[in-house]
């Protein structure tokens, strides 16, 4: 398909805008632009169909299943997605003076008390643009609140599990800690005795998932608490697997001081191809006076945005936060209300059942029952036929669903990592269990097929390798090197995560 | 209202599958003293309808740019949002997707991250656009942990005619990644070259504003030449939709170009969720933070395109990684796409123009209707700051009982310019809007 550069006729165009009755204003020769820029010159209809037909070539929850790990990928409502376009919401300006804002502040308000009540902790921020941020913004308190206690220069390390997300340890480099790393025990827990080690005075805190990415509830949560408060340390949840526990368990019951909630999976902002998404953070009473400012605030039946705050990290995105992905998560919040419970144990329900389903057929490195989401491998399919992860993958697009998250918790060799999500249908479930027991035997009768997977896509496996060493990262115009030049060789894969 | 599918004989089935006797026995792994043992305190379950009705009431309580004539501005602009942006992006296949993790699903948003990257490259000068950042704050901070890892320098400039949001941001960044940050203050509107090459002496980079956050045209190709000459990365935070007029950044020496890019193809919406752009030269490539979409061929050689580089990210590098970014802004930059492919360079051009003459014809009026500008010597671009007389706070208030908010007062950013409003003009405002706002402030 063509680039929508490679479509443009020159002269052509798509809008027109009105011409104002007032005269040209100069730009200094010397500020001018000199060449225009190569924008595409096309007509409106061209262009719709362009991207409709780009729309074509992509696969999202509307086309079908889409059991990504990590990923919470449920079902998008679309009565959001026509709230969120009400001129109220859509046009309004951060800047807009408060009398003419309390309708967004109120709303903003009541999603920091949903999300308050949700993970069991004192006070929220709502500003952090996604999970990552919001763990930095997490590490960020944690360094104002010891600096505060005298105790900044001492306190240094951070301690993540070897099952955590790459966003975790990321987020320790850039908050300018350390990083100690815990190991996973037999059954799928944090291993206790080797975390007793690593942690003592010179510990900030522990940044951990629970259930972790393995999808298992950490059998050992209180004591892990306990190391860390017993040293004087903080503890960080990583709330991208918060759907396995709405009205189940409560991060601050669990112990944990920071939480970040990923607005984008538990509470259905559509993810729009890589974002946007949102990640508010909800802490303990005594980290919020270090909450970025504002801090919207509730005084009698007014809202208002507190800028007020001696002791704040400052900020850390513009205004107050990506204000549409409020609005939508806030309409999903009050569509379930105490329901909330029901999503999650249905949620733990499916993935519990395709669990049931499936572990005869792949291997289960951890045999307990699963939260939200389990991790299986196929180390055993590459091992005796040569089928790895990612042919299990690239063969179950053929049947018509969006591979699971592969190669990915790190500490499982070949691992296909599934989460099916609470809005699923009994049918669809058993539609894709019935894919992956297919593609089981079919990697012991007819393994060139899934090597040869996927089939009737746009395109076939593509040379990861060869993008990475070119770099080809816009479109050259006559310039333009043919990405074909050398002579084609078998595609290569990275074997890295892909997904979560 | 759930979005649940299941039935009574689906769970049953299900917990037979599983080997369970309840629901509540999938839970055992979960310790007894973490088990919440109440009910949550959520107010009940709305159906569709009395949830659209809520949030309508919610969104009546907002006064919105179509029932007040506005001259905000300050960062967030009312520009015209064509309808083909709406249309492209209610396609579930791109609203419901995530990240494009199996190239084969993903063509379609892979290719079009990539027609996004040429065209930020194509506006700004650069070499290469990582797919977005989450707004124009966050990656001014970006920019800095590039900055400082490819000069070794930890010290970052920032001119304090740059927007103070971004200014906020970096200096809350700036102690985890081990920076200082110095500002350099701005004189009559503008930023002088001679204080950014004092300033830049040991810095990483320089980032400065243009047009800056008072609207001025800065010297940007001198401040840029201070900048290099020190030995510091010049970075341009610039507006997408005044490079259709104003000189790309990549023309005038600088190493960055970010910016917020609300602008082209996204609504204000209290502030979001809207993209930030991150371009570069080429020597920055492996240092860029976030995805980044390059072009290969398949197996039979045939064109396609995938997420690369990726040995920069999270996901494989961890803590080496060059930033901890996963979830970015896609959607909002496809927005962005659409809407400059709509304009097309002439458009482009066009926008920028009718921005900047309305914008002088409304400076104009309040000249002629008693007003001073307050940096008079600077030629301005779709934004301007004027000297109300009095508190500008006093005159937003006044003039909105008239129905015009008049723009944003300066004093609370500036502390001397509690009297100085600055009043955004774009290509949505017209002649007799004008009028009305000089009616509005005059007669306060």
């Amino acid at each position: 398909m063509k680039l929508i550069f490679e479509k443009s006729q020159p002269g052509r165009r798509g809008g027109e805008l009105p011409k104002p009755d007032v005269p040209a204003a100069e730009v200094p020769e010397e500020l001018r632009r000199k060449a225009p820029p190569r924008l595409p010159e096309l007509a409106e209809p061209e262009i719709l169909r362009h991207f409709t037909e780009l729309s074509t070539r992509n696969f999202g929850i509307d086309t079908g299943f889409y059991p990504l790990g990590s990923c919470t990928m449920k079902y998008n409502p679309r009565v959001n997605e026509r709230l969120v376009m009400l001129p109220g919401f859509r046009d309004l300006h951060p800047h807009q003076d408060e009398d003419g804002s309390q309708g967004a502040l109120e709303l903003m308000w009541r999603l920091q008390e949903a999300l308050i009540e949700i993970s069991g902790l004192h006070a929220c921020s709502l500003q952090p643009a996604a999970g990552s941020q919001g763990e930095l913004t997490g590490l960020m308190l944690m360094r104002a609140y010891f600096a505060d206690r005298g105790e900044g220069e001492r306190r240094d390390t951070i301690v993540t599990a070897d099952t955590a997300h790459g966003t975790n340890p990321a987020s320790v480099t850039m908050a300018g800690y350390k990083l100690a790393k815990v190991q996973t025990d037999a059954r799928g827990n944090v291993d206790v005795a080797h975390l007793r080690e690593l942690v003592d005075e010179r510990t900030a805190g522990l940044m951990l998932t629970n259930p972790s990415t393995l999808g298992l509830f950490d059998e050992h949560i209180e004591e892990v608490a306990a190391i860390f408060h017993d040293v004087g340390a903080l503890l960080y949840y990583d709330g991208a697997n918060l759907n396995a526990v709405c009205g189940i368990s409560r991060p601050g019951d669990m112990g944990f001081d920071i939480v970040h909630i990923n607005l984008h999976k538990t509470f259905s902002q559509p993810h729009g191809g890589g974002g946007p998404g949102g990640g508010p953070i909800v802490v303990r009473d005594k980290l919020e006076q270090f909450l970025p400012v504002p801090a919207v605030a509730k005084e009698g039946d007014r809202f208002r945005l507190d800028f007020d705050r001696p002791k704040s990290i400052g900020k850390v995105r513009g205004y107050t936060g990506p204000f549409g992905v409020f609005v939508r998560s806030y309409a999903y919040i009050r569509s379930y209300g105490p329901r909330l419970r029901e999503m999650s144990e249905t949620a733990v329900l499916n993935a519990n059942y395709l669990l049931a389903r499936l572990k005869d057929a792949y291997d289960l490195p951890f045999d307990r029952l699963c939260m939200h989401e389990f991790v299986l491998s196929a180390r055993t399919l590459k091992r005796e036929h040569g089928v790895s992860a990612t042919d299990v993958a690239k063969r179950l697009m053929d049947y018509g669903f969006h591979p699971p998250t592969i190669y990915f918790p790190l500490i499982v060799a070949e691992a296909l990592m599934i989460e099916p999500t609470e809005t699923e249908a009994k049918e669809t479930l058993d539609a894709f269990a019935d894919a992956m027991l297919a593609i089981a035997r079919e990697a012991i009768d007819a393994p060139e097929a899934i090597k040869e997977a996927p089939h009737g896509r746009p395109v076939q496996r593509l040379d990861e390798v060869r993008a990475a060493k070119r770099a080809i990262v816009k479109y050259g115009f006559e310039d333009h090197p043919d990405a074909d030049a050398e002579p084609a060789a078998e595609p290569r894969q990275l074997e890295a995560q892909k997904g979560a | 209202m759930s979005y649940l599918s299941l039935t009574e004989r689906d769970r049953e089935e299900m917990l037979a599958a599983i080997g369970v006797a309840s629901v509540e026995e999938l839970f055992r792994d979960v310790p007894r003293g973490v088990r919440f043992d109440r009910e949550l305190a959520l107010e009940p379950p709305l159906g569709e309808q009395e949830l659209s009705r809520h949030l309508e009431d919610l969104a009546a309580r907002n006064i919105d740019t179509s029932r007040e004539l506005s001259f905000l501005g300050a960062g967030i602009y009312d520009h015209y949002v064509p309808a083909i942006v709406d249309a492209v992006l209610q396609r579930g296949e791109f609203l419901t997707a995530y990240t494009p993790y199996q190239p084969e699903l993903s063509q379609g948003v892979l290719q079009a991250i990539f027609e996004y990257q040429t065209a930020i490259c194509e506006l700004t000068g650069m070499d290469v656009s990582n797919a977005s950042g989450y707004d124009g704050t966050t990656v001014a901070a970006d920019a800095c942990f590039v900055a400082k890892h490819a000069t070794g320098r930890a010290k970052v400039v920032v001119t304090e005619a740059t927007n103070p949001q971004v200014r906020q941001v970096v200096k809350t960044y700036a102690p985890g990644f081990g920076l200082e940050v110095v500002e350099v203050p701005h004189r009559g509107g503008a930023t002088s070259a001679d204080d950014v090459r004092e300033a830049a002496a040991d810095a990483a980079c320089v980032i400065f504003q243009h047009p800056n956050f008072f609207g001025c045209l800065e010297p940007a190709p001198d401040l840029a030449a201070a900048a290099g000459g020190a030995g510091a990365i010049p970075v341009a935070h610039v507006d997408l939709l005044s490079l259709g007029v104003l000189e790309a950044p990549g023309a005038y020496g600088c190493g960055m170009a970010i910016g917020e890019g609300q602008s082209a193809g996204n609504y204000q919406s209290f502030a979001g969720p809207h993209y930030g752009f991150l371009a570069a030269r080429n020597e920055f490539i492996r240092r860029m933070p976030g995805r980044i979409v390059g072009e290969t061929v398949d197996a039979v050689g045939e064109r396609g395109y995938v997420l690369t580089l990726q040995t920069r990210e999270q996901h494989i590098r961890r803590e080496k990684a060059t930033s901890n970014i996963t979830t970015n802004q896609t959607l909002l930059a496809l927005a962005g796409l659409v809407h400059l492919s709509w304009l097309g360079p002439a458009g482009l051009r066009e926008v920028g123009e009718a921005c900047m003459a309305l914008a002088e014809h409304a400076k104009r009026r309040l000249v002629d209707a008693g007003f001073e500008p307050a940096f008079p010597e600077q030629t301005t671009f779709k934004e301007f700051a004027v000297r109300v007389g009095r508190g500008a706070s006093d005159a937003v208030r006044d003039a909105r009982a008239k129905g015009v908010h008049p723009g944003y007062a300066l004093g609370r950013d500036y502390p001397g310019l509690d009297d100085v409003l600055l009043v955004a003009v774009t290509e949505r405002r017209s002649t007799t809007d004008i009028d009305r706002l000089a009616d509005a402030l005059a007669h306060a």
